[in-house]
């Protein structure tokens, strides 16, 4: 192993999250620009890029409160979208559990896909990583990716102002969604799931404050798992 | 168009506490004790039935037409699902579906 220096981890870690720049840049980028034309000013589309740091729920609660679904449900929809971070954190546990609280307080804050992705595999497939080590590898793969996103959020939120409506950006959205779910359909019980997903939203669109969404999440959580155990039971 | 400031300020402010809680939780505060199983396995799920349950009514009844059903938006929703399940490549996805949109636009007047 090469961690005899102590900063190479550090920068092991940077390597191992530079790749993620493709996605990152022109993620942040299509935020800034749709945020802009769902209203928000520079100073908002920025709060919430550095205050949320989490792409797809931000999509979710700027594309809801366009739709002017009542906050409550703005809010519980897009933590829904964040709800596997608690799995991320859950599963960093046994290797960052004994880091000092204030940096696992940073940690948290600077917990995007990416890093988990990237450090989570990392700590696998090399158990012989000091805590210490853990931590510096952690940080060095934010660094392509968390100032690139707070960067382009910025110059989309610039730009998109300049974006004329013939460019049908309010399909972005969708297309971005769309981006992010379909590498996810790995599994049979992930494509179940999604199929559960569309067609209990699209039956329910007639329930009142968008709460048809949730129930329809709810079913398509319910069926993911199913399907999931009903497998395993088979294979068994 | 986000016209209500003040919910906006309020969807911006709880949803970065609530994101930063949920990333906290475990590493922060709950230390070394696992969740039981069945919670994880339907966690894993959480992503996949709330993102497509979201995005259908935009693809099947999009604002910019009105409500109605538009060849080209729902055309360029399968031209993105196909790229990324085939490719994995989210960004080849979102540049390829554009891309079907704009094509498809043109084509279909």
């Amino acid at each position: 192993m090469s961690q005899s220096k102590p900063n190479s981890a550090f920068w092991s870690g940077f390597r191992a999250g530079s790749p993620f720049i493709l996605v990152v840049v022109p993620f942040a980028l299509l935020f800034g620009a749709i945020a802009t034309k769902a209203g928000l000013n520079i100073v908002e589309t920025m709060s919430m890029t550095f205050l949320v740091i989490a792409g797809a729920a931000q999509f979710t609660a700027i594309s809801l409160m366009q739709e002017h679904a009542p906050t409550f449900i703005v809010l519980l929809t897009a933590l829904a979208v964040n709800l596997r971070m608690a799995m991320y954190s859950a599963a960093l546990v046994p290797h960052l559990g004994r880091a000092p609280l204030f940096i696992r307080v940073l940690m948290a804050y600077f917990m995007v896909d990416q890093a988990f992705a990237v450090a989570f595999q990392k700590y696998e497939s090399a158990p012989e990583m000091t805590v210490a080590q853990k931590v510096r590898f952690y940080f060095g793969s934010l660094l392509p990716i968390i100032p690139l996103w707070y960067i382009f959020s910025y110059v989309g939120a610039v730009a998109g102002a300049m974006i004329p409506p013939e460019y049908s950006l309010d399909f972005a959205i969708p297309i971005t969604f769309i981006a992010l779910t379909a590498p996810a359909m790995r599994s049979l019980p992930h494509f179940i799931a999604a199929l559960v997903s569309v067609g209990a939203t699209l039956a329910l669109i007639w329930v009142p404050y968008n709460l048809g969404l949730i129930i329809a999440a709810l079913l398509a959580m319910i069926a993911g798992a199913g399907v999931e155990q009903k497998l395993k039971r088979r294979r068994a | 168009m986000i016209t209500d400031k003040t919910t906006l300020w309020i969807v911006i402010v709880l949803l970065g506490l609530g994101t930063y809680l949920i990333r906290f939780s475990f590493l922060g505060l709950i230390g070394d004790r696992e969740l039981p199983d069945w919670i994880l396995r339907h966690l894993r799920y959480v992503a996949v039935a709330v993102l497509p349950g979201l995005i259908a009514p935009l693809v099947v009844w999009p604002q910019a037409t009105g409500g109605h059903l538009d060849p080209a938006r729902l055309g360029a929703a399968f031209v993105a699902f196909a790229i990324g399940i085939w490719s994995k490549n989210a960004v080849a996805s979102i540049v390829g579906g554009m891309a079907a949109l704009y094509g498809l636009q043109f084509l279909l007047g």
